[in-house]
């Protein structure tokens, strides 16, 4: 489905979200307009999802981030859709995924300091429905981000 | 930085959906001239909290069907040295992104794979072959989310 074009294309991008099209363009050496058009047919068929900017939340004050792993009562009906829905409403939880796994989710929670992570969890975490049981993570550092993929 | 107003927030919520619109077109989405939402814009990218862009792909549509989670725990600590683990992870192609975190385990791990053979080697030939790994857990990812956080 994707050619060599839409490899190069991608590649290139990956390496450097910043890029514009017309920036592609030219560090792959191709016009512009062929670029713009195989970005929209990769958008199209569903390759290319989006382009989004990344918030540093540090820089807003955010300075603690806690990754919570989940497990659900899952004797309660429909205990996945209820919890997930009730978590998207907490304006601090900024990622939720679901696994094939010991954990059946994990959110990653953001907070100003640990004075205001620990009201979130008693006011916002731990009403959520359906917890079974529930671990915390609390995120040090981050040794390796890398989203280029070898496409 | 100094807080953000309305406006910010608004103008955060539209570039995290969409990164490639112009100043203007952010400008017409939140009510702003196009000048007026160019130097918010620049503002927010100056003071970091824009950190910059994302791709979002579609994984499968890729040929990476797989993305496993893994809690790692070093074996014997105080003897391993973080720094030859984190060096020796970063390494890794398939894992596209380490933190180091404090609670049950050390570090967790992303690691996308062809599919599950693929994980299964990177796990086997790799991941257990890293310098002081001691327990692991994998968690296979099954659904992602990114939700917009507080703002």
């Amino acid at each position: 489905m994707l050619d060599d074009i839409d490899r190069r294309i991608l590649r290139r991008w990956q390496a450097d979200p910043d890029m514009t099209a017309a920036d592609l363009a030219a560090a792959i050496g191709l016009p512009a307009a062929t670029v713009a058009r195989r970005i929209e047919r990769l958008r199209e068929a569903g390759v290319l999802r989006g382009v989004h900017s990344v918030i540093d939340w540090t820089a807003l004050g955010y300075a603690v981030e806690v990754s919570l792993r989940v497990q659900l009562d899952k004797t309660a009906p429909r205990a996945f859709d209820t919890f997930m829905a009730a978590a998207r409403k907490v304006p601090e939880v900024t990622e939720m995924q679901t696994f094939l796994g010991r954990v059946d989710l994990r959110l990653t929670v953001i907070a100003r300091d640990m004075a205001h992570w620990q009201s979130l969890y008693r006011d916002a975490i731990l009403t959520l429905p359906h917890i079974a049981e529930i671990e915390a993570l609390m995120h040090v550092a981050t040794v390796k981000t890398d989203q280029t993929l070898p496409i | 930085m100094e807080p953000l107003d309305p406006k910010d927030r608004a103008i955060l919520r539209v570039v995290q959906t969409n990164a490639t619109l112009s100043a203007g077109a952010v400008g017409r989405a939140v009510g702003l001239s196009q000048p007026a939402a160019w130097r918010r814009l620049r503002r927010l990218r100056d003071t970091g909290v824009l950190r910059g862009r994302e791709l979002s792909l579609d994984l499968e549509k890729l040929g990476f069907g797989v993305t496993v989670f893994l809690g790692i725990k070093l074996a014997t600590r105080g003897r391993v040295s973080l720094d030859d683990f984190e060096r020796a992870v970063s390494a890794i192609p398939e894992v596209r992104r380490v933190d180091h975190v404090l609670g049950r385990y050390d570090y967790r791990l992303r690691v996308t794979a062809r599919d599950l053979p693929d994980f299964e080697r990177v796990l086997r030939r790799r991941i257990m072959a890293l310098p002081g790994v001691g327990e692991v857990e994998a968690n296979v990812l099954l659904s992602e989310e990114r939700l917009p956080g507080p703002i």
